[in-house]
Formats: structure tokens, C-alpha cells, sequence
């Protein structure tokens, strides 16, 4: 039933259950607050939300206050609340005074100034001076890890970090020792937090306790041009905001997006700042007398269109990197298809995902929001927690809820509880046939979801992985929510479907990642070219000659013969295509650095060297035929239903299971790719990972 | 109260004995299935008793293992009750001297110097010998006989400097005294023996109230 109200004199129908913060919020009216934020559990310790109610003596904690537990006045009429009273300035102040009793004042150098909830709030709601003549409280700085530096004489004990990595991230290490003034944040031990969303906890901090220490002391907020973008690291696109100074990223924080990412982002989104400015490709590169050395543009355009001019086009090839966006993989298929070429492909793992089965057949169909409302979850060879982490967050949070979750392949902390089915295929087997007991669960889930990860696709059976997956989806679907889908796949590279949106496979009898590999090794292949291509092992490329366009130096780069050097996902305007399906672009929040150019300009200037100009001399007109061809990537953050047939396609494919045990795409979540790879945080993190792995303490990195 | 630490040398492991691992299964067999949570602080207690009245480190990871916590909430609950000792005590005698307001006034002030010079000048650290700590607690609830002490689970009460010296002397030879008021006084009766209804011939029951 509706609740009526009278907020700050306006009359409010409210819906129930909801606390009276939120009602306030509902009316318009600005509560200030330091514990309550809406995504984690209520703990009503800061009293800054005072406000005054009707017929109670004295102020009312609104964020703990529900609309339902006020009480009814006697002639029935809406409770009056009150924000703006002297009773609620003077309580208002008075909290404040009594915060910042504790509270150093070292604005001056301290990182959170700037941004810092309590600084905006003790000039919007505190008392001009304190009364408090003692010695302020002084706290040990803890360590929390690589990532999180301290400054513990600020925390005002909100408690939302504690709050957060139990309830989000799902890992029970932050703690509060102590009691009353002396109450401390830390780890057991002061051991470094394992969990790869630690950092959003520095977001949530609304003082300067909790900041970042990779970014200590090198910026102030206001110094830094701020440009919305899109993250790469993963397959998920969390919503970023990059913010730079000069040339140079400087950090990156999440944006909100309740359909994506809500408002976490992975450490390794976060801190992969510090790769974008080392190991870059500034300048063009030649390969002479073994070694790479500079060249001008235009001596390595002319080497590049010579070679592809005078190459047998069935002898060309090129792969697609994890990072590449779907303008340049757009442009350079149909640089090659002018040429005469088929031999592309996207799928450096060598996953079996194929995009003529049509689009539901290589998409997360259910969304990620739609994990909200799944009861049961079948994960198949997958390790969310290491191939998207911030959708890890969203199962656990269903899981919270209510939600059963089973597993096929290598067991793992997921953060939450699982039942655990088996390692292999046998056991996918038995689910789609409907002999384990999980089937009945599925069949009986009103929203059931699978989701299977893209190491089961790269398998040599990932056909018939897929498509006994695809069996089971549809199977626990059918007769129920027609607009539900159930099958998922949740890849883990962010350029993936993109590539299989706009078609860089194989053309007709062209040559997959495999096929280009042997026959690279052969020598049936003259001219490979990569576009940001690193995963994989570049052995095999000893006979063919190698035009790697990318923005850092890694494994391809040190095997190309030439080198053109691109540009990363903050310094260009691109098109990722999220695992669910939803197209989201990135913005140029700083400038490639020296010679290195937009991506897709590169592969434009190399058409017309080639010959073969390609339709298209600006983004704009790039993205005019790019979207005539492939509409679903016009439409920008929309995720479109794909047609079930898809998913129908791929169910009726079969064939025969092998027996070797599922495994996990990520192994090291830190070092996914060339970006992350470059990060000296990301190393850390990765070395500190492993040795928590091996059964040491971890204790101080 | 101050700011809690875990001492510096903690021993390498520590288990329960058989009779005290039976009893914590029982113990957390309490609750229903999967609240065995509850069961943290009797678990604790019960290892602060076994490990000569101190909680140990390895003991908070025993018990967190032992009720399916993690370890930081078994910290937590470790460092915000005063009652669980982090650092070693006396071997004869942890000594808590309420310093609340009624046995400050009465004098527990001169009962916290007596602990600093005989004892320690510090709160939680041990004697010479080792066999004596204190620490300034809150209110014990012995108000009518301030000052007070309590050492383990007896109370010494209307204490005065000297009084409380014999006292600890007493637990120092193993030999110590009556529990309760050292003034010979009976529970919280009247220290120099009743003041009203003494002479009962003397009552003027003309004066009474009809």
C-alpha cells in the first residue's frame, strides 16, 4: 500500500517498505550522509541523516528508519518530516562537530580532497569551528595490499568498506578490531585483501582513510579532464570515467550503469592505468638484420603494401586481437576481402563460436541485469570471478536472494556457495539428458540460466559442449517465459563479439587461428597481419612475415617484422560489444602517444597504398557502412533479444564429447593482455596472487 | 581502555585438550545447524582458560576453523570484549581494578599506584616474577564496598593501600585471603555495624503513624 507523506511541506505518495532517506530522495530533498549508501546493508552509525519527524521528540535516523515503522497519526493523516528545521541544523551540526572531533585536518594533503564527502558536507551542513580543545585520536596505518593505501587518523568508521567486501565482493577480510573510539579498520593480520574488487571499497570511503595507492600524491581531482568510456579488460564493458592530464591517463573510475556494471569495476580495470604508458609503440618499426629499427610511416606503408600487393592472396592472413575495437577489425576485413583474401579470424583461442548459427548463439541471451531474476544457475567451464569479476558480484548478489548455483569443471572460490556437479563433459552429459539431479532443478526454475564459458567453446569438442549446453538451456525453458533466454555464453575478451557481430571469420574455404598457425609453420602462409593479436604462442610464425598494428610492445610485437604502432582503448574513439550483446563506444580521453595513430586510419592509409581505397575517409563515414551492414551495432547501449533459432542452431549441431576435464579461460586474472601485461601494479598483484596460492602468508605483499 | 594489540610472541599452534574439545562440540551442538557462530565466545573463553587465562592467536584461527567463521570475525569479537585477554597474565594473579566512579572517589586511584609500583607500571604487563598483571576496569558492581578488586572470580572489596598489599601478598605465598570485604564487614552492611533499630527498648512507637 501507498504511503502518503509531507516532506519538507510537499506532498509525497511513497511506495512501502522503502526507509525514509530514500522517500526523502523520492521528494527531492538532499539528506547528507556518510554511512547509508543504497547498494549495501543499512548500519545507521554515522547520524548524519537526522531528520525531524512529526510527533517525535528527537531527530530520526532516516536511513534506518522505514516508511512502515512510522507510526500513524490518530486522525490518519500523511506524518509530516522535516529537513530544514533548526532542530535538524542543530543536529546536523552537531553530528559534524563530533565527526571531525577525530578527524585531522590535513585537506591540504590529503588525496580525497577535492572529492571528499565529509570536506563537501562540513561546509554545506557543519559548524564553523569546534569546541574540542584535547588531542585528537591517532591509528597505525594498516596494510591492506598493493592497491589500497591508508590513512587511518581520517576514518570516521562508516563502515562501508567492511560492508562492502562482505556483502559485494563476497570476501570476509576487512574487519573492524576494537571498540568505540578505538575501533579500527583492517585485515586479519594486516594481510593484502584477495579479492579483485577490492578498490571500489576506496570509492565508498566517504573520507580519505581508504585512497588509492598506485595514484598517491600525483594528481588533484580538479586537475584532470574527465571523458566517459568504456572498459576493455573484460567482456562485461564496465562503464569507466578516464580521467587524464595531459597526454597521460591518469586513473579510472566507474560510472554507473545498473545494467552492466552497476557501480564496481574490477581492480584490473582500474589500475591498468599505469600500462598505458609503458611498453607503448610510439613510432613505426622495421625488422632489419634481425633486429626491430624506426622507421617513417611512410616507408613501413609502402613495405606493408608491397608485400600484401605481390602475396597470393589464399598466402594472406590476419587475426584480430582481444582489444581491437570494431571499427579497424571492420575496416581491415574489408581491406582483405578486397584483396582477395579469406583467411581471418577473431578467435584467437580457437573457440568454435560461430556467427553464422546466428547471434543468440554466441551471446549472454539472459543479460546481466536478467541474473536477477534467475533461481537457478548452471555454469559450465567457467570461473566468473576471473573472467568477469563484476558479474561475479551480480550471481552473488542473486545468490543472496535465493538463488541454487551448480557447477561443471574446475572447482573454484567463486565468493559464494555452489553444488558441485563434476569436472567433464560426462557430467554436462548426464544434466542434458536428465539423469542428475540438477536437471530436475533447472526444470523446475522459473528463470534457469546456462552459462558456459568460452574455454569450453575452444575445446576441440566445443561444438558438442555448446551444443549439449544449448540442449539443456532449452530444455529448462521450455513452456515458460517465452522472452526468457537461457543459454549464455560468457566470453572473456572485450573485441570477441564485435568480431563475430560484423563477420572477421573465415571467409568461404578461408583459414581459422589453427589453420593459419599450421599453415604459417609450413610456410604456406607469406603475409600474417595482427591486429593487437598476442595470445598465443608465436612460435609457429618463424616463416611467415608478420605486420603486427597494436599499441604495445608484447609477444607480437616482438615478432613482427613491422610495426604499426595503434592506439589503446583510452585514446580512440571505438565500438566494444559487451557479452551480452549491448554495443557501447569509447571515447579519446588522451592522445596515442609519438607517431602512433587511430587504428582504423592506419588500415585506411594502407588501403590506399594497397590500391584498393577503401569507401570511407572519416570515422563518421567508417561507422555509416559499418552500421548499414551490422545495425545491432548502431544501437548503442540496447542490448536486442537474438532470435532463439540461434540457440536452436546450436542445440541441433551435436556431435561427440570428448573426456578431458573442463577448465577455466583466466588463469591469471591480472595478466589477461598487452594493457595489463605493461602494469607494474598489475604485476605486483599477479606475484602477490601466486604466492597466496603456494601457502604463503601474503602477509605484506 | 585503550587501544587492543595482539602480543608480540604468540605461541606456534594451540589446540584444545580431549575433555575441552568434547565439550566445545557439545557446546556448539547448541545451536541449530549452521549457527554454530553463536558458539564464538564460550569457545573462546574456554581457550582463554586452557592457555593460562590469555587468547592466544593461533587459538582465534582454532575457533574461526572450528565454527566455519572467518578469521577477522573472530578477531573482531576478540579485541572489542575486554574481558579476553590478548597479552599474558600473572601466573598467580590477573588483578582488575575498577576505577568507575563510586571506587574513584572512595579511593581506587591509591589501589592503581599500589599495582604500579608492586606489579607493573604499566596495565597488562607482568611483574618481575611473572606472577601478577592488572589492569583499570570499569564497574564490577560492588559499589556499596568501594574500592574494589577482582582477582579471577573473587572480589576483594573495601580495600584500602595497605589492605590491598596483604592481599596481594596473600596470592603471591599462595595463600589467599577471604573474599569479600576486608574490613570483616558482612555483604554491604554498614561498616561500623548498625546504625538503626539498635535499642529497641528505646523506640517510641507513640510517634507512629496511625
Amino acid at each position: 500500500m501507498p504511503k502518503q507523506l509531507i516532506i519538507d511541506g510537499k506532498p509525497i505518495e511513497v511506495e512501502d517498505g522503502i526507509t525514509l532517506i530514500q522517500a526523502c530522495e523520492q521528494a527531492g530533498v538532499e539528506i547528507p550522509r556518510f554511512c547509508y549508501h543504497e547498494r549495501l546493508s543499512i548500519a545507521g552509525n554515522c547520524r548524519m541523516c537526522l531528520v525531524e519527524v512529526q510527533g517525535s521528540p528527537k531527530p530520526v535516523a532516516s536511513c534506518a528508519m522505514g516508511v512502515n515503522d512510522l507510526p500513524p497519526n490518530r486522525d490518519g493523516s500523511p506524518k509530516i518530516i522535516n529537513t530544514k528545521t533548526p532542530m535538524v541544523k542543530k543536529a546536523r551540526e552537531g553530528v559534524m562537530e563530533f565527526l571531525l572531533i577525530n578527524h585531522p585536518l590535513d585537506c591540504p594533503i590529503c588525496d580525497q580532497g577535492g572529492e571528499c564527502d565529509l570536506q563537501d558536507q562540513a561546509m554545506a551542513y557543519g559548524f564553523g569551528g569546534s569546541r574540542f580543545v584535547e588531542n585528537k585520536r591517532a591509528v597505525e596505518e594498516k596494510y591492506l595490499g598493493p592497491l589500497i593505501k591508508t590513512a587511518m587518523n581520517r576514518c570516521i568508521h562508516c563502515t562501508r568498506c567492511v560492508r562492502f567486501t562482505t556483502e559485494v565482493a563476497g570476501v570476509e577480510e576487512l574487519g573492524a578490531i576494537g571498540r568505540g573510539e578505538d575501533m579500527e579498520i583492517t585485515t586479519y593480520l594486516e594481510r593484502g585483501m584477495m579479492s579483485e574488487l577490492s578498490a571500489n571499497a576506496t570509492d565508498l570511503c566517504p573520507v580519505g582513510a581508504l585512497t588509492h595507492r598506485p595514484w598517491a600524491f600525483i594528481y588533484r581531482p580538479w586537475e584532470l579532464r574527465k571523458t566517459e568510456s568504456i572498459d576493455v579488460m573484460d567482456a562485461v564493458g564496465s562503464n569507466v570515467r578516464v580521467d587524464a592530464r595531459g597526454r597521460e591517463v591518469q586513473r579510472i573510475l566507474p560510472r554507473n550503469n545498473d545494467a552492466v556494471n552497476e557501480e564496481w569495476i574490477s581492480d584490473k580495470t582500474r589500475f591498468v592505468a599505469d600500462g598505458l604508458r609503458t611498453q607503448r609503440l610510439d613510432q613505426p618499426y622495421v625488422r632489419t638484420d634481425g633486429r626491430l629499427k624506426p622507421a617513417s610511416w611512410d616507408a613501413v606503408l609502402d613495405l606493408v603494401a608491397a608485400k600484401l600487393k605481390t602475396a597470393q592472396p589464399e598466402r594472406i592472413g590476419a587475426i584480430a586481437g582481444d582489444l581491437a575495437g570494431a571499427e579497424e577489425m571492420f575496416a581491415l576485413r574489408d581491406l582483405l576481402t578486397q584483396l582477395g583474401a579469406r583467411n581471418l579470424d577473431c578467435r584467437q583461442d580457437s573457440t568454435k563460436l560461430d556467427p553464422r548459427r546466428g547471434r543468440a548463439s554466441y551471446l549472454f541471451n539472459s543479460s546481466i541485469e536478467g541474473i536477477e531474476q534467475a533461481d537457478v544457475i548452471l555454469l559450465v567451464s567457467t570461473n566468473p570471478r576471473l573472467e568477469a569479476a563484476v558479474l561475479n558480484a551480480r550471481i552473488r548478489k542473486r545468490w543472496r536472494q535465493g538463488c541454487a548455483v551448480g557447477l561443471i569443471g574446475e572447482r573454484a572460490d567463486l565468493t559464494y556457495p555452489y553444488e558441485y556437479l563434476g569436472a567433464g563433459p560426462q557430467t554436462l552429459r548426464d544434466v542434458a539428458d536428465g539423469k542428475h539431479s540438477f536437471a530436475a532443478m533447472l526444470a523446475e526454475a522459473k528463470h534457469p540460466m546456462v552459462i558456459v564459458g568460452s574455454a569450453a567453446a575452444a575445446r576441440p569438442d566445443g561444438v558438442a559442449v555448446l551444443s549439449a549446453a544449448a540442449r539443456i538451456a532449452l530444455g529448462a525453458s521450455r513452456g515458460k517465459d517465452a522472452s526468457w533466454n537461457a543459454f549464455n555464453v560468457l566470453h572473456a575478451v572485450a573485441s570477441r563479439v564485435a568480431g563475430l557481430d560484423l563477420g572477421f571469420v573465415p571467409g568461404e574455404g578461408g583459414l581459422d587461428v589453427a589453420g593459419m598457425l599450421s599453415a604459417a609453420r609450413s610456410g604456406k602462409l607469406e603475409v600474417l597481419y595482427l591486429l593487437g593479436a598476442d595470445e598465443f604462442d608465436m612460435g609457429h610464425l618463424d616463416k611467415v612475415f608478420v605486420i603486427y598494428q597494436g599499441s604495445h610492445g608484447d609477444r607480437g610485437a616482438q615478432r613482427a617484422d613491422v610495426v604499426l604502432p595503434g592506439s589503446a582503448y583510452t585514446e580512440k574513439s571505438a565500438t566494444y560489444v559487451n557479452t551480452e550483446g549491448r554495443a557501447q563506444m569509447t571515447n579519446r580521453a588522451a592522445f596515442p602517444p609519438g607517431d602512433a595513430k587511430e587504428d582504423w586510419a592506419i588500415v585506411r592509409a594502407l588501403s590506399a597504398r594497397v590500391g584498393r581505397k577503401l569507401a570511407y575517409d572519416s570515422l563518421s563515414a567508417l561507422r555509416a557502412a559499418l552500421y548499414k551492414e551490422v545495425p545491432a551495432l548502431a544501437r548503442l547501449d540496447r542490448v536486442e533479444p537474438a532470435s532463439l533459432a540461434g540457440v536452436e542452431a546450436l542445440a541441433a549441431a551435436g556431435g561427440a564429447l570428448g573426456s578431458e576435464p573442463f577448465q577455466a579461460a583466466v588463469r591469471d586474472f591480472y595478466l589477461t593482455n598487452a594493457i595489463a601485461r605493461a602494469s607494474a601494479v598489475m604485476a605486483e598483484l599477479s606475484a602477490m596472487r601466486k604466492a597466496a596460492q603456494q601457502g604463503t602468508t601474503g602477509t605484506h605483499g | 581502555m585503550s587501544v587492543r594489540r595482539l602480543f608480540a610472541e604468540q605461541p606456534a599452534a594451540f589446540a584444545f585438550s580431549a575433555e575441552n574439545e568434547a565439550w566445545a562440540k557439545a557446546t556448539i551442538a547448541n545451536y541449530p545447524p549452521g549457527k554454530g557462530a553463536s558458539a564464538v565466545i564460550p569457545l573462546l573463553w574456554r581457550a582463554q582458560e586452557q592457555h593460562g587465562g590469555w587468547l592466544p592467536e593461533p587459538a582465534m584461527r582454532l575457533v574461526a576453523d572450528m565454527l566455519g567463521m572467518a578469521y577477522i570475525r573472530v578477531y573482531e569479537i576478540a579485541t572489542f570484549y575486554t574481558m579476553f585477554q590478548l597479552s599474558p597474565v600473572g601466573k598467580k594473579a590477573h588483578v582488575w581494578v575498577c576505577g568507575t566512579t563510586p571506587c574513584m572517589l572512595r579511593g581506587a586511584e591509591a589501589l592503581v599506584a599500589v599495582c604500579k609500583r608492586r606489579i607493573s607500571e604499566e596495565p597488562h604487563s607482568l611483574s618481575k616474577d611473572g606472577n601478577f598483571t592488572w589492569e583499570e576496569v570499569e564497574c564490577l558492581g560492588v559499589c556499596a564496598n568501594a574500592p574494589m578488586v577482582q582477582i579471577g572470580r573473587d572480589t576483594y572489596e573495601d580495600l584500602t593501600p595497605e589492605l590491598l598489599e596483604k592481599v596481594l601478598d596473600g596470592y603471591a605465598a599462595g595463600n589467599p585471603p577471604q573474599a569479600g570485604s576486608q574490613i570483616g564487614r558482612q555483604a554491604s552492611c554498614p561498616a561500623g555495624g548498625p546504625t538503626t533499630l539498635i535499642d529497641f527498648a528505646k523506640a517510641d512507637f507513640t510517634k507512629a503513624r496511625k
